[in-house]
Formats: structure tokens, sequence, C-alpha cells
């Protein structure tokens, strides 16, 4: 029973002391900054890098790890709490999370968040010591037309799935794509859109547009609404969920769990188009979509799972194929080459303690987080009781440290400011900003597999349209776009028949 | 309110839109095109921005002929003031260092809203980047000096 052997093995070393103290801290300080709106697991992992160069490789790799899977519990919480994203993946969790929060049902969305979160985890262990290896082999038969046609589809569902114009979502994701292109071209050296400026050569942080779009910009338009959006200051009662919460959500966490595993695999897939994806298909399967977007429990529940499946799984191409599927799986990568190890498909025969030993560890460290969050929501709860005049300048702060610390750079705080501006007045002009930063992390990947593919036909489009899975993935995105656009063409009809 | 040419909100959203676009693809003229076989730097951002002022476009149209009124106000204020304390946060870590960089931008981003009260915000301030020091600087090690010039 290799399975079970290998699991023991893991957790052997998971629960050496060392490396439970690793865990510990490293989940600890992820919820940390999950809950601090404007820091990022990125810059975190990035800030403490080198203090764990002094630790094992294992233990390294342990606490890394606790910090970005702890991040995505605590930015959930600032996503139901206050509507603030601490990353893409949470962008889904505000939707109706926050609503919940408005209708002082803050505590059962964050305890069905952290439960699903913690029930995904568990899975996510259990998928990837079963199905790692040859998954990992599936995802090796992708080439650039399959990526290709992946993005496509998952910018598509995206920017269809957003709330509002469908036609302004589109648009939104090719802003997204154009902003992703600042910066030097991989190919030629060519610098594109950077004006002759030193900071934009290496393109636009992806901090600099969240933190500017989705902190600055809200906080100007909150500012500017007197008594909407403010942050629910109503006493929060009945911190848990209902039988009737618990029944809708099995579903939405199995669901989301499946959908997150399946997306995490796939490099170049955020954890974002995973929850966007798992919120998609639930208000499609509910009874009533319209309950969507109003404080509907499977709307947290099924996202939440989807990305912290996402997450576990995003080790995978990392571990087995030394493919980095994020900025963090890149930073991870990098702490693995200083302790020495050369990532690639080798890492698992060669070091096992290390691929086995994180993968226990981060269902050790799921449990912690449960125990960690679910008392705790208290503590959370009371941040609601913060006056919004005293919270909004605490978020100004703590984004502006967190945008300076990445590069200790005062430009990108001016262009933190910059887009803060243009988040406000796409928010005043009917854009929804979140297909725009899925639209801008995809880009740079997107156009590499799109010349790559027309490289690799001889300059023929057909490719995609020829590989079995490519043409899948198109014929996807044109059936969501059908769906999405029959009802309002029925609707327009019936507006031309009034 | 009533629906002028003004405040039709999808006028102005495709005006946007076409700007990005036509502005995307005149910086971009010079970047090589390149052919399908072999894209050049400038096939990708020509492309995007022509979809952008065909999206453009179709939204102006929509606002032309129906079209919707802008609702809530501009928060003129927060909109000068939030950016503002930001840029002078990004110049004082340069040439002041933390501390007064921290307090400008909380007191000053304060200052964005109505209820605003100064002891209460500045109190507020003190501890805030009190603690900021000791997580950020002393605990998290970042090095940024606390004030420049006082070491």
């Amino acid at each position: 029973m290799d399975l079970f052997n290998n699991l023991i093995f893991g957790f052997s070393v998971a629960l050496s002391w060392q490396n439970l103290l690793y865990c510990l801290i490293g989940v600890t300080v992820g919820t940390l900054i999950g809950v601090l709106p404007g820091i990022g697991p990125l810059g975190t992992i990035a800030i403490l890098m080198p203090i764990t160069y002094g630790v094992s490789p294992v233990g390294a790799l342990i606490m890394l790890a606790g910090i970005y899977y702890g991040a995505q519990y605590g930015g959930s919480t600032t996503a139901i709490l206050v509507n603030l994203p601490g990353e893409t993946s949470a962008v889904v969790t505000c939707i109706d999370g926050y609503q919940m929060a408005r209708q002082g049902r803050a505590g059962p969305a964050l305890a069905i968040a952290a439960l699903g979160s913690f029930f995904a985890g568990t899975v996510g262990t259990l998928l990837i010591a079963l199905f790692g290896p040859p998954l990992a082999e599936i995802a090796l038969k992708f080439g650039s037309p399959e990526y290709f046609s992946l993005m496509l589809m998952a910018l598509v569902a995206a920017a269809v799935l957003a709330q509002g114009d469908m036609l302004k979502s589109l648009a939104m994701v090719v802003i997204g794509l154009l902003l992703g292109i600042v910066g030097s071209d991989v190919n030629t050296g060519i610098q594109r859109f950077s004006f002759g400026i030193t900071e934009l050569s290496d393109g636009i942080g992806f901090i600099v547009v969240a933190v500017g779009v989705f902190a600055i910009g809200e906080i100007i338009a909150n500012l500017g609404d007197k008594d909407e959006r403010r942050v629910v200051m109503d006493k929060v009662t009945n911190l848990f969920p209902s039988k009737e919460d618990l029944k809708r959500c099995i579903g939405p966490i199995l669901r989301g769990t499946g959908i997150g595993s399946f997306f995490g695999v796939l490099p170049g897939t955020g954890p974002a188009i995973a929850s966007f994806a798992s919120y998609m298909v639930e208000k499609k399967l509910a009874a009533d979509p319209s309950r969507f977007g109003r404080g509907a429990i499977e709307g947290v529940a099924g996202p939440e799972a989807a990305n912290n499946a996402d997450a576990q799984c995003k080790f995978i191409p990392m571990l087995t194929l030394g493919l980095p599927a994020s900025g963090v799986m890149a930073l991870m990568l990098g702490a693995l080459t200083i302790q020495g190890i050369q990532p690639g498909p080798e890492v698992m025969t060669l070091r096992p303690d290390l691929f086995w030993g994180l993968i226990a560890s981060m269902w050790i460290g799921n449990l912690m987080l449960v125990v960690l969050n679910l008392p705790m929501i208290g503590l959370w709860v009371k941040l609601l009781r913060v006056p919004y005049r005293l919270l909004f300048p605490a978020i100004m702060a703590f984004s502006a440290i967190g945008i300076y610390s990445v590069n200790n750079s005062s430009f990108e705080i001016y262009l933190t400011a910059l887009f803060g501006i243009f988040g406000f007045v796409c928010m005043k002009l009917g854009f929804p900003p979140a297909p725009m930063l899925l639209g801008y992390v995809l880009g740079p990947m997107m156009e590499e597999n799109l010349r790559r593919s027309m490289l690799m036909s001889g300059g023929d489009a057909s490719v995609f349209f020829t590989r079995p899975i490519s043409v899948a993935f198109i014929i996807a995105t044109v059936l969501i776009l059908i769906v999405m656009v029959a009802p309002a063409v029925r609707e327009r009809r019936r507006e031309i028949a009034d | 309110m009533k629906l002028t040419l003004a405040n039709n909100k999808d006028v102005w959203a495709g005006l946007m839109l076409i700007a990005i676009g036509a502005g995307a693809i005149f910086v971009a003229r010079n970047y090589p095109f390149g052919t399908a076989l072999r894209m050049g730097p400038g096939f990708f951002p020509v492309v995007l921005g022509g979809l952008l002022i065909v999206f453009g476009l179709a939204v102006l149209a929509i606002g032309l002929r129906k079209g919707e009124s802008m609702t809530g106000s501009w928060s003129l204020r927060a909109l000068i003031i939030l950016p503002l304390s930001l840029i002078l946060f990004g110049l004082l870590m340069e040439y002041a260092g933390f501390v007064p960089a921290m307090l400008v931008l909380i007191v000053g981003s304060a200052t964005a809203s109505t209820e605003f009260r100064f002891l209460e915000v500045l109190l507020f301030a003190a501890g805030l980047t009190a603690l900021s020091v000791a997580v950020f600087v002393w605990a998290l090690g970042l090095p940024y000096p606390l004030i420049v010039g006082l070491d």
C-alpha cells in the first residue's frame, strides 16, 4: 500500500516538533497578513524568505506554504467583513460573503468559509497523495495551444460571471491584458508601454494594481456615498451556521473541492479562476439563482473550498515539474533553489521527505487554521466595531507599507494612487474591477502561449481547433458566451415588443 | 436626474474604452508587428487595442440609444486627498523617514472623511505608527530609517 506508507512517512516528517512549530508560525503569520489588507502572501513570503536560509529545506517550505494558505483563510475574513479581498482568490467571497455580513450573518459566513476550506484541504491532501503523479502527467501533455485556449475560457468565464454589464466586463479583461504587457517583452527584450521609466521595465506589480483598485478606489467610493457600503457595524450574533446552512453547503463544498483540485493542477490558472468557476457552477445549479449576490451561503462555501483545494494542488506542478503556477509558487521555487535543491521531476524521488512532508504539513496546518480561526472569530468580529473614519486611514497605512516593502520603491506608491483614481472612475462608469485583475495576471502567459502556438504550427491558427483538448476549451468558451448572451437577447426582444 | 450627454454613464464609458484602445495602438505603433508565424511584440497590444475600440464603440452606441445617468457623488474631497496623501507618503519615505511618512499618511487621509476629528485622529495615528514601527521595522526587520538623520 504505497499511498498509506507515503502518507505515514509524510506525517512522521511533519510531526517533528520543529516542523510543527514552523507550520504554526507560518499559518499564524499567514492569517495575520491575510486579515491585514494591503500585505499579501507574496510580499510577506518575499520579506520572510531570508529568515528561512538557516532552516532545513522541509521546514522552510512548510513555513512558507503555511503563510500562503493561511493568508487565504485570513483573506476571506476581510473579504466577508470589510469587502476587501486580500487576494484575487477572495474576490468571489466578497460577492456573497459581504452581503451576508451586511445582513448580520458574518458569523455563519466566516464559519462556513473556514469549514469549507478545511474540508477541501483534507480532500486536497488525499488527492495529491493519490493522483499527484498521474495528474501531473496529464498536465504535462498540455502544449501551448491548450494553455492558450484554457486561459481564453477562464477569462471569458470570469468576465461573464462578473456582476453587471458583460460587455464592460470583457472590456475590463482586455484592459487587464494590456496592463500585463507593460515591461520588457520576453522574446525580444523590447520595452513596451514603459515610457522610458526604469521602474516599469519589470512590469506593474500585481499588488500595485490590486491595492490601487480594490483598496484605494473602494475607499474613495465609500467616502463619496454617505450611507452605502460602509463596514457592517451591527452586533453579530449567532456565529455558527444553522443546520439549514450546513445542508445547503454540502453540495457546494464537494463540488468546489472538485473544481479547485482540477484547476489546481493546471499551471497558469490562479485560485481566482477556481473560485470563479465554482461560483458560476453554484449559481447555475441553484434553484433560485437570484439569491446569489445577495448573501447566498453557497456562494461562500463553494468558492472557499475551491480556492483552498486549488492552493493545495498548485504544489503539484511546482514539486513535480518545477513549474511555477503562480507568483507565490515562483517564490517557493526560489526558496528551494536557495536551499540547494534543483526543482523538477526528480524532487519526488530524490527528496520524498520534502514532497510527502509538505503534503502532510498542509493537512496539519489546515487543522491549526480552523482551531486558530473559529474560536478567534470573535476577535475578527471586534474589528467591525472600529468606526470607518478610523478604519480607512489604517487600511491606507497598511496598504502603503505593503506596497513600499515589495521593492522599497516610492514610484509604486505613486502608481497605486493612480490606480486608485482609475479604479474609482471605473466603478463610477459601471466597470467591474475584478476581471481586469484576472486579465492582468494571465496576460503575459496568454501572449507567450499564443506566440509559441503560432510558431509551433507554422503560423496556422487552426492549431487551436485541431487539437482535441484545445478545441474542447474553445467550444466551452463559445458555450459560456451563448448561455450568458441568450437571456440578454431575450430581454431586449421583450423590450422591443413592449 | 435628467439624462444629458454630460452625465450619460455609457457614453463616457465608451469614450474611455476608445481612448485607452487608441492610446495603446498609438504607443505600440513602433513595436514590430511580426507575422502570424513569428508574432512581434506589437501584435498583442495592437489586437487588444483594436478590441477595446470595438467594445468602446458598442458601449457608446448603447449609451446614445438609451443610456443611464451616473448616480452618487464624485466624492471630490476623497478623490483628491487620498492619492495626495499616498504621494506625500512616498516622498516622505525617501526624504524624511518611516515615522513622519506614516503620521502624514494617516492624518492626511483621515481628513478625507467628513467625520474627521483632529484629536482622535492624532492619537490614533500615533498609536498606529508605534504599532507599525514595532511590527514592520523591529519585528519583520524592514530596513527603513525611522526619522532620516536621527539614528
